[in-house]
């Protein structure tokens, strides 16, 4: 049990840096937004794996504003992607 | 709305089903089906439909519970087989990138069909639709992991049977004819030579 | 209590698998060489991931409330993931951020070029390249 968490937290960890890398390194706009997209998932992931093993459901409307907010910020930096390749 | 009695008759199904959706995402959202969440579901969805105008769609009327529950299961397969398998495809040290953008032209006429169809062939993982042609409904795929033309038609055939089985379920009775046709009928006019 | 054991069984292997996807999703946004196959990288094991461990959640909350709100986070992210992967793909090949000689086909390249070659004379309202 104890080893099972310990685990999926290296795991979830190791994805977030490389999303985190990625959002760094990242050769064009258009990657970093696909890595921060992968980071909020990672985060909403994290927020329910501690509600699932605390047996409470707190911070179910967090993960909804989270994914509200991860879409309109991945939809917004692609339609100004596409307008600034229009000029 | 319309003067054609017809037209106006389906934009206010299209509308009352629009209705029913926010009102039920609504009380999804609450988690609670009470009065006090129905009304004000009700109120706010008003609002929202009368301040944010949508095209109306065209619904097609009729619903084949059975095949859309098919679909439904068939789609949760594939997406955990197919997820495991991009997983998989990451982990392994032999993988060599290679991929191909494909034109996928559908038979369907209907916008909401082809929106679904290509919602659930995003959902799975290995394509990503990368553009959509409306006027002839063909769908741009990009599939990762590809090697050989055996493996393009492959895949041509899965978004055929998504979309035939998306059909099936919600389509209307023109579309569903289409898609029972052999292929070279209905699409040959739109296939690219 | 034997169904606390089956409980908690279930909800680390939910857990672990959530966790697995997410790994891949990192690994893959490093691992893969354009754009176009990062997306696939990234926006497809989330879903798998956001699915089990919402059912990990329901199964630790057997309650409706929970259920349906559960329901609705992942309906939301399954109809959304994949609007952001082609708002991203379509801007990625239209500003080039793709490297052409990974694909061994490329469809949508001749039909742009048909459509840029028939509507030369009207004014193109700036989608083509």
């Amino acid at each position: 049990m104890q080893i099972a968490l310990i685990v999926a937290g290296v795991l979830f960890c190791a994805g977030a840096v490389a999303a985190l890398y990625r959002v760094i390194q990242g050769p064009s706009l258009l990657d970093r937004v696909i890595a921060s997209d992968v980071f909020v998932v990672t985060i909403m992931c994290v927020l329910a794996t501690e509600m699932a093993l605390n047996h409470h459901t707190e911070t179910l409307p967090v993960l909804l504003v989270l994914a509200a907010f991860a879409f309109l910020g991945s939809v917004s930096f692609a339609r100004f992607m596409a307008k600034q390749d229009q000029t | 709305m319309s003067p054609e009695s017809g037209a106006s008759r389906i934009t206010a199904r299209s509308q009352i089903v629009l209705l029913i959706g926010l009102v039920l995402l609504w009380c999804l959202v609450w988690g609670q089906f009470s009065l006090l969440t129905v009304v004000s579901g009700v109120a706010l969805a008003v609002i929202i439909s009368l301040v944010f105008y949508l095209p109306a769609i065209d619904l097609s009327g009729r619903i084949n519970i059975w095949r859309t529950i098919v679909f439904f299961l068939r789609l949760i397969v594939d997406i955990i087989g197919a997820s495991l398998n991009v997983a998989w495809l990451v982990i392994d040290p032999r993988y060599k990138p290679s991929s191909a953008i494909l034109a996928i032209a559908l038979d369907t006429r209907s916008d909401i069909i082809m929106m679904f169809t290509a919602e659930a062939i995003s959902l799975v993982p290995g394509s990503i639709v990368v553009d959509i042609d409306r006027e002839e409904s063909v769908l741009y795929v990009h599939v990762i992991n590809v090697k050989t033309d055996e493996d393009l038609e492959k895949l041509r055939s899965s978004v055929f049977a998504t979309e035939k089985r998306l059909v099936m379920g919600i389509g209307s009775k023109d579309d569903v004819w289409r898609v029972q046709q052999p292929n070279e009928l209905t699409r040959s006019s739109v296939r690219r030579k | 209590m034997t169904w606390e054991a089956v409980r908690e069984i279930i909800t680390m292997g939910l857990v672990l698998l959530s966790s697995l996807m997410c790994f891949a999703a990192g690994v893959g946004l490093i691992r893969f060489p354009d754009v176009l196959s990062r997306l696939h990288a990234a926006t497809k094991p989330q879903i798998l991931g956001l699915m089990s461990i919402g059912a990990a959640i329901a199964v630790n909350n057997p309650r409706i409330g929970i259920f349906a709100l559960l329901t609705a986070i992942i309906i939301f992210q399954g109809l959304t993931a994949p609007i952001t992967a082609h708002m991203v793909a379509r801007a990625a090949y239209r500003s080039d951020h793709l490297r052409r000689d990974l694909l061994i086909r490329d469809e949508l390249s001749v039909s742009v070029e048909q459509v840029e070659q028939g509507a030369a004379v009207e004014d193109p309202d700036g989608d083509k390249r």
